[in-house]
């Protein structure tokens, strides 16, 4: 039933722990330092709470789990261990604080202490995308939930497992407006999967065993659980649940994960009747792991695969049949493929308006088979010839053998036509020498050396605007979830605190935030996270001095008229000192592969401040409203 | 979906053959935007905040919900609701689906198109005079209509019936004056021996 990305198949990666500092470490002293001051403790906590456990009636006060009774607080931990989580993102406060009370005594369980709660939740998010476990954030109630609200919305749009944990005011002054109450389940319930608010801590195991599941199974999300002070620090005995007793428990919860037999004999048929088919890999690709399964269909009847925001990845880029990336400020060559194609092949996708554009216009010869895991996605916002429920790698190892075999030399002419077009479409609108206009450092140059630079094996996490999109444009993908983006909420602030996640995720690969100095100045507070917690993420910084997209737009669509485009910064290198960041400025080409190598060679956290073009634009773009067809590529004597 | 298939794709010429100067044809949205009025019948998992969950998708989704009757079912642990909502038929359908992906909603049912037994009962304070008393009562025994509370100004009735028959007592008792109406909203059953509860027992 499940869909984690690091499900049976792969090692488990929990065994490698490698970002959990060792034992006597001057790092682990440093945690363990910071989670005592925390919790107001004298030098020694063992120490500390042997002295006092021993007189200490009051339940969760002190001592190790096995000396005092175990509590709501004890379930929550035991329940994101369960469930192969070792590391959760929180901030403290009032009513959750009998968590942070016992937290000590979970060893195994890394705490994060993030600067403010939404980064904490985009970090869990970021850990959840890159390992495809479910990311756990924690904060209290009040204005510690509200600040949460953010991430799990980002979550939401994207279909990111995540398990989203709140403190609540004792169940006795729930709806008495005390002090930092504030209804947050209420505020969630529509941007979540589902929500539970737990009063018992004898709900909690199941409670929690239900949140994971729902939040990883069928077509992922995040879930919300809201505790009350009391529940938390209430003694229980109630045992975890198993799997099978979760799922029944849950009857309205029965993910369709085959297609349906008559759909995919029909599928087989379209793609064997179509002369210029072209497949449409999405984020859901990546869910069900279907990566292997996606190229069989591709070579098996020689379809070229373009892919959405989400759906990177899916492909290695330099695969033959991987065309590229598709819509508002996709490749034109791809944009075209699909306005003349006569069928997509549309795979764990939601053809969402920076997909389609206006979607009277969109792809007007094809015919469309349509594969998600959710229903409610079918008939959404294109009608389709053929709807087919289910999970992507089920779907397409059922459609596999049904598929008749076209030899590459079948589609010669139509092959042929689109690599003419790849070849015309990536010349244009490219800064080869890093230079754009009079020698200013072109971003698409920066985001090409960084992906060669780190042998695209890194993961990328992209802020939001421009930068998102010159990342996903030329950074070159090579491997499924090495790259992270806020793609439907689109929430500014993302990359710092999402590669925080990332990173800690996949302790094994470098971890590249890049973001430019609107998001940046939106999030910057996790420098200190990732200096206290020695999280290794290497920042990008694309410094314009402007909101860029906001200034695209405005240049494009709102005759120049360039309101509050403008951005002030701060001196970027002080403020990475200030923090304790290495850092370095690049603002001419010939710096660039400098700058990358600096931030490569630092053992820990580190900051390019790349001083880029102020005026350059994306291109190709769709104006809002407009189609596919109608893609600006050059403005106003613009070099593009 | 299969209402608004677009020509199959033998007859659709693509892009790089078409004759430059004709424009494509436009793509089929989802729906034929004719409106209707429709039941959907859903089984919920009786917890508190499910009538939020349900309420809050439909205000999020844009659908507007003409009235909503709640009850619990002969399981334990299930509650009935029976929407009724106007719209197109393929819009219906998607308030279905998103409906489905609320966790506690065990089962959606759009029994718009089957037959089915349909009743809603309202009460109506109606204005009375001494000179038209005898005219009123009357026209609810007519109506089959029963009084509930008979005053010197006042009369309470509840009717009962399909929409259409609740609608025809209130247009003819309107002249004598309303004072207060309400109404439970529809409940609906499907004929048959066919039963949603039984389709989702375990």
């Amino acid at each position: 039933m499940t869909m984690t990305k690091g499900g049976a198949g792969k090692p488990d990666a929990r065994a490698r722990h490698s970002h959990v500092p060792a034992d006597g470490t001057a790092h682990a002293d440093a945690v363990e330092r910071a989670q005592r001051e925390m919790l107001h403790e004298g030098p020694s906590s063992s120490a500390v709470r042997a002295g006092s456990g021993a007189g200490a009636a009051t339940v969760g006060a002190a001592g190790s789990r096995g000396s005092r009774p175990r509590i709501g607080a004890d379930v929550v931990c035991e329940a994101v261990l369960r469930q192969g989580v070792d590391v959760v993102f929180s901030y403290p406060g009032g009513v959750i604080l009998p968590l942070y009370d016992i937290l000590a005594d979970y060893p195994e369980l890394r705490h994060v202490l993030v600067r403010h709660e939404q980064g904490g939740a985009h970090a869990a998010d970021g850990y959840a995308r890159a390992t495809g476990r479910v990311g756990v954030c924690i904060g209290t109630s009040g204005p510690g939930a509200t600040n949460l609200v953010t991430g799990i919305a980002t979550a939401q749009l994207d279909s990111i497992p995540l398990v989203a944990i709140t403190g609540n005011v004792p169940s006795a002054l729930i709806g008495k407006d005390a002090f930092q109450e504030i209804d947050i389940n209420g505020i969630t319930l529509p941007m979540t999967k589902h929500n539970y608010l737990v009063r018992d801590a004898n709900d909690l195991p199941r409670v929690f065993a239900e949140a994971f599941h729902i939040a990883r199974s069928g077509r992922p999300g995040p879930v919300h659980v809201d505790i009350t002070k009391d529940a938390l620090q209430q003694v229980t005995d109630a045992e975890h649940p198993d799997d099978e007793t979760v799922r029944a428990g849950l009857p309205g919860f029965k993910p369709n994960l085959h297609g349906h037999y008559r759909q995919l004999k029909a599928a087989a048929a379209e793609i064997q009747a179509a002369k210029r088919p072209v497949i449409l890999a999405g984020h859901g690709v990546l869910h069900s792991q279907a990566e292997a399964e996606l190229l069989a269909l591709a070579e098996k009847a020689s379809i070229p695969i373009a892919w959405t925001l989400l759906g990177i990845g899916a492909v290695d880029e330099r695969h033959p049949l991987a065309y590229g990336f598709m819509g508002m400020h996709g490749w034109k060559h791809v944009n075209r493929a699909i306005q003349s194609a006569d069928l997509l092949v549309a795979l764990g996708m939601r053809f969402d308006d920076r997909v389609t554009g206006n979607v009277r216009t969109y792809a007007p010869y094809a015919r469309i088979v349509h594969v998600d895991i959710d229903p409610a996605e079918i008939g959404k916002n294109v009608a389709v010839e053929v709807p087919i429920v289910g999970d992507a790698k089920r779907v397409l190892t059922a459609l596999l053998p049904m598929v008749e075999p076209v030899e590459r030399e079948t589609r010669a002419e139509y092959l042929d036509q689109l690599a003419e077009w790849k070849r015309d479409s990536e010349a244009s609108s490219w800064h080869g020498s890093g230079a754009w206009r009079d020698g200013q450092l072109s971003a698409d140059y920066v985001v090409q050396r960084i992906g060669e630079l780190t042998d695209h094996e890194a993961i990328y996490v992209a802020d939001v605007g421009q930068n998102q999109m010159w990342l996903a444009r030329y950074a070159g993908f090579r491997h499924p979830n090495t790259h992270v983006s806020s793609g439907g909420l689109g929430t500014m602030g993302f990359a710092v605190p999402a590669a925080m996640g990332a990173a800690l995720g996949e302790p094994n690969r470098e971890t590249w935030a890049i973001v430019g100095d609107g998001g940046f100045q939106m999030t910057s507070q996790e420098l200190m996270t990732l200096v206290q917690d020695r999280i290794p993420v290497k920042i990008a910084l694309f410094d314009n001095k402007k909101l860029g997209m906001i200034r695209q737009w405005q240049e494009i669509i709102y005759a120049g008229n360039y309101h509050s485009a403008h951005l002030m910064g701060p001196d970027y290198l002080k403020l990475a000192e200030a923090y304790g960041v290495p850092a370095v400025k690049a603002s001419k080409p010939d710096e660039v592969d400098a700058a990358i190598r600096f931030a490569q060679g630092v053992d820990g956290p580190a900051l390019v401040w790349f001083e880029i073009a102020e005026e350059q634009n994306v291109f190709p773009m769709m104006p809002a409203g407009k189609g596919l067809s109608d893609l600006i590529e050059h403005w106003d004597g613009e070099q593009s | 979906m299969s209402a608004q298939q677009a020509a199959p794709a033998t007859a659709a010429a693509p892009a790089h053959s078409a004759p430059a100067h004709t424009s494509p044809p436009a793509r089929a949205l989802p729906g034929t935007g004719e409106t209707r009025l429709h039941r959907l019948v859903a089984l919920v998992v009786d917890k508190p905040g499910v009538l939020n969950r349900v309420a809050s998708l439909m205000r999020a989704r844009n659908f507007n919900i003409d009235s909503l009757a709640v009850s619990r079912t002969d399981q334990a642990g299930l509650s009935r609701m029976t929407i009724s909502l106007h719209g197109d038929d393929v819009a219906v359908e998607q308030a279905a689906k998103q409906l489905y992906r609320l966790i506690d909603v065990v089962k959606v049912q759009d029994v718009t198109s089957e037959p089915t037994v349909e009743h809603e009962l309202a009460l109506v304070k109606i204005r009375v005079t001494e000179s038209n008393r005898a005219d009123l009562l009357i026209v609810i025994e007519l109506s089959r209509g029963r009084i509930l509370d008979l005053g010197p100004e006042a009369v309470i009735v509840e009717v009962s019936g399909s929409e259409a028959e609740v609608d025809a007592f209130i247009g003819v008792v309107r002249t004598f004056g309303i004072k207060e109406l309400v109404r439970t909203g529809a409940v609906v059953m499907a004929r048959g021996a066919g039963s949603i509860e039984e389709s989702v027992k375990k």
